[in-house]
């Protein structure tokens, strides 16, 4: 069913239908939450030295599959072997003693502490400092990730930190490696350093659990993949042989629409951004003279890792930070000074990448949150007094619009499921239809699915003559999405460039080049 | 090893029951510390609880109730809105004895001449001087990032020395013979605050109480200003991006509970009390703060909290009087009842399990 492409051993199916080449089978696995069913008789086994995908959408099962092999919740039914043994860890401490590692998206870093200091407080008995730094300088050099002990995390960039991570896992020698989507942080340079790694770790026998929904990534560099949707395996098969858009039907069970990028001519400038500067905020970077102007019936594409002044030009944008005349116009008027309200009114929208407790109050209905945003714009307060009901169906009409799967406007937004709520926050900024609208990474961490949903909606806002600009991490999108294309990096817009004929290689430099980060040798 | 674990789902009847169920367990441990001091429990909850509203002596305590539960109300509404918005107003009563002050200075520079626009221009004083005192700790918040926790609550001892020093100096009765305290107001009718239907306890205090209780319910229900109160206390970057400004949020926050608690030292001063004296702050700008979370701070639980807590004063004194129980007997009561309020409210997110597995 896969082809190994990096298996070392194969050995004899020895007669009882237990291949002894797995190193981790799962047999039948099941976990309820209230009213979810998260996961339902999944089975699936990874080889020996087997970089293995996890593919699926959002909400089908892989968060939870993986914290059950990492003894972060414990199966319902079903049980797990690894290594010929059977594998049911009371916790994470028991599932790494048993040789599983485990590397999360989102960092678990003191930033005030060294990276020796960091890996030391993730270890069960750390050996003494000096030991621990040298073997960090061993073990990152011996798997072309360089890193120094006594550098403080606060200085290291996302790529570099995730470094930590990983050298962390890799002290103590896992039998198998889980990485959750790792790769949604790196710049594609980055990216390439780390599947150098990941090789080379499976080569050394070292299998990967490997979640994502990159579907190139996969193909490209997973041996095998097991696709996931609503808590049941659809499949396993060997991704190199198939196309993108097949895994993605699979793992959507439909297939996917394609994002129609016709239709559209540049009009007139409607937004001029120049000699933005401003401070930056909580573990963010100043924006240094940053200026563009954005047509309308446009999409400037603004690329960058998180954390190199994303955070403040959208904050700059939607008047959540004002700054010095000038900066901000929009038709001809100058809306610097104004806060978000004001630039609402003047057609000047804006979407925040975080969705819980920015773009949207988890504790509060969808039709509150309709509220948030909505009231002037769609007469949802007179004088002050709210129109519950106006209210209610304007969010009835993003639910519908938008195809946003919730029992009702009732809701509470934090019980929604992250492209859920993705497409209720995106839908309830274009049904407002803006002059301009500014997102930022408006799929991060949705469903192929729901993200090409959310792409065509914006490029059908822009078809019907607005001015968009999508600030994103993921580069396929930005080349899929946007006319001009820009780089944002510690604080410096470069000037922006047309996309047509734009090379990921080429935009990768733009990013990366300027990054700063080390580049590491990479063993061919 | 005991944990916290916190509930997935916690069901919405909790958040009414659980301030019952505090009330309740205050009763029986209320009653077993009272066993320990050698009091009959029985007989003394029955007193605190019971006799002021259906005892043999009700005639007198049941109008009493309203008196009390009136100042606590109008303070506990304002203050819910701050704290729904995670704005801690803890100076309440500072504000009041500081609204107290403004309202019989203008009665007191106003004597002994007659007109009907003498007290509500003594309303007026007293809204006006609480919000001139809950501004500081706004200012100070907004200008240098001064905590308006410490700020306000210290305010209330500023409060205290001017209280005595008005009783002692600048408002002292020139016909008093000599004794501190400005001059009786309910013996000055143009600026007296009366009660307006007799057997009642209503005055003034009462009605606008009630007023209040409405206006907040209309404010934060209805109104996009307290919608945004809302979201600025549930997730404070949302209420950013709607276009709340912080600053603003914390000057109408402590602007206007500091107003209302000002009003209710004002209807205090020209009623039930008569006078500023050096001890004219009572306690209710704290309690008030206890009927604010014992009411959910939503308007309807606050009225009904305020009429618990003046329940409580009023049993308290008569247990006094009628048992001999110690003066601080409502203290420790009050005490418990925010105590067990917390307790069961961390109870109805959180369920208790032991060990560590999961």
């Amino acid at each position: 069913m896969c082809g190994h492409r990096n298996r070392l051993t194969y050995e004899k199916d020895n007669g009882d239908g237990v291949t002894t080449s797995e190193l981790f089978r799962a047999d039948g696995l099941a976990k309820s939450y209230p009213g979810v069913r998260a996961n339902d008789n999944v089975s699936f086994s990874v080889a020996p030295g087997e970089i293995h995908a996890l593919l699926g959408e959002n909400g089908a099962g892989k968060s939870t599959l993986v914290k059950m092999i990492y003894g972060l919740v414990r199966p319902d039914q079903g049980r797990m072997m690894l290594g010929g043994q059977l594998h049911a860890p009371a916790d994470p401490r028991a599932a790494r003693a048993s040789g599983v590692g485990m590397v999360f998206q989102h960092f678990s870093l003191f930033d005030a502490l060294t990276v020796a200091e960091n890996i030391a407080l993730g270890m069960d008995s750390p050996p003494p400092r000096a030991d621990l730094s040298r073997r960090i300088t061993e073990v990152s050099a011996a798997y072309g990730l360089p890193l120094n002990p006594a550098r403080r995390i606060a200085s290291l960039s996302a790529g570099e930190r995730q470094r930590v991570e990983i050298v962390r896992c890799l002290l103590s020698n896992p039998r198998l490696l889980i990485m959750d989507e790792p790769t949604s942080v790196l710049t594609p340079q980055e990216a390439e350093i780390l599947f150098a790694t990941l090789r080379q770790l499976a080569a050394q026998g070292t299998s990967i659990l490997y979640i994502s929904h990159k579907l190139d990534e996969i193909r490209t560099h997973c041996d095998c993949a097991t696709i996931l949707r609503q808590g049941r395996v659809v499949g396993t098969v060997s991704p190199a042989e198939h196309s993108a858009r097949e895994l993605a039907a699979m793992m959507v069970g439909a297939e996917m629409r394609l994002v129609d990028r016709s239709g559209r001519q540049a009009g007139e400038v409607v937004l001029t951004v120049a000699g933005l500067t401003s401070a930056a905020g909580l573990e963010g970077t100043a924006l240094k003279n940053v200026g563009f102007q954005v047509r309308a019936g446009e999409i400037l594409g603004i690329g960058g890792v998180a954390g190199n002044g994303q955070e403040e030009l959208i904050a700059a944008l939607s008047g959540e930070t004002t700054g010095r005349p000038g900066t901000v116009v929009m038709d001809g008027r100058d809306l610097s000074s104004q806060g978000p309200e004001a630039r609402r009114r003047a057609g000047l929208l804006a979407a925040p990448e975080d969705r819980l407790g920015h773009a949207a109050v988890p504790d509060m209905s969808l039709t509150e949150n309709a509220i948030l945003t909505g009231a002037t714009r769609q007469g949802l307060q007179k004088n002050g007094i709210l129109d519950h009901r106006a209210a209610r169906s304007f969010a009835e009409r993003i639910i519908a619009a938008f195809d946003v799967r919730t029992p009702g406007p009732g809701t509470a937004a934090g019980a929604l499921s992250g492209g859920n709520l993705q497409k209720f926050v995106i839908g309830r900024e274009i049904l407002q239809e803006p002059r301009a609208l500014v997102v930022n990474q408006p799929t991060w961490g949705v469903d192929a699915g729901a993200a090409a949903a959310i792409r065509q909606a914006l490029l059908d806002l822009a078809g019907r003559g607005a001015a968009v600009v999508v600030i994103s991490q993921d580069l396929d999108e930005l080349l899929e999405l946007s006319d001009r294309f820009a780089a944002l990096n510690n604080g410096v817009l470069s000037p922006p460039v047309p996309t047509e004929g734009l090379t990921l290689e080429q935009v990768g430099l733009m990013l990366g080049g300027a990054h700063g980060m080390e580049v590491a040798h990479v063993a061919a | 090893m005991l944990r916290l674990e916190p509930r997935t789902a916690a069901p919405w009847w909790l958040g009414i029951v659980s301030p019952v169920m505090a009330v309740v367990a205050t009763m029986i441990v209320g009653g077993l510390l009272f066993a320990l001091m050698g009091f009959d429990p029985v007989a003394s909850i029955r007193t605190i609880f019971w006799d002021p509203l259906f005892g043999p002596a009700a005639g007198y305590s049941r109008p009493q109730l309203l008196v009390k539960a009136g100042p606590l109300i109008l303070i506990a509404s304002g203050l819910a809105i701050g704290f729904r918005a995670g704005i801690w107003n803890i100076g309440a009563e500072g504000q009041y004895i500081i609204g107290g002050i403004c309202g019989a200075a203008v009665a007191l520079a106003a004597y002994p001449a007659e007109g009907f626009w003498i007290f509500p221009a003594m309303v007026l004083a007293g809204a006006a001087g609480g919000w001139a005192w809950g501004m500081i700790p706004a200012i100070l918040r907004n200008r240098t990032g001064a905590s308006e926790i410490l700020v306000s609550l210290m305010l209330v001892y500023v409060a205290q020395r001017v209280a005595a020093w008005m009783a002692f100096g600048p408002m002292r009765n020139p016909e008093g013979f000599g004794m501190p305290g400005s001059r009786n107001l309910q013996q000055y009718p143009p600026a007296s605050n009366p009660e307006l239907i007799a057997g009642t306890g209503i005055h003034w205090g009462v009605i606008a109480a009630a007023l209040a209780v409405l206006a907040t319910w209309f404010l934060m229900s209805r109104h996009i200003r307290g919608f945004r109160i809302r979201v600025a206390g549930l997730a404070p970057r949302a209420a950013r991006f709607a276009g709340v400004r912080p600053e603003t949020l914390v000057a109408f926050c402590l602007g206007l509970s500091g107003a209302l608690a000002g009003m209710a030292g004002l209807f205090e001063v020209a009623g039930p009390g008569g006078q500023i004296t050096d001890s004219f702050g009572s306690g209710y700008g704290f309690t008030a703060i206890i009927v604010a979370f014992l009411g959910r701070l939503h308007p309807l639980g606050i009225l009904l909290a305020g009429l618990l807590m003046a329940l409580t004063y009023i049993g308290g004194e008569l247990a006094q009087l009628m048992l001999s129980l110690p003066a601080a007997t409502v203290q420790v009561f009050q005490g418990m009842l925010l105590f067990f309020l917390l307790a069961f409210d961390t109870l109805t997110r959180y369920r208790l399990r032991w060990g560590t597995a999961r």
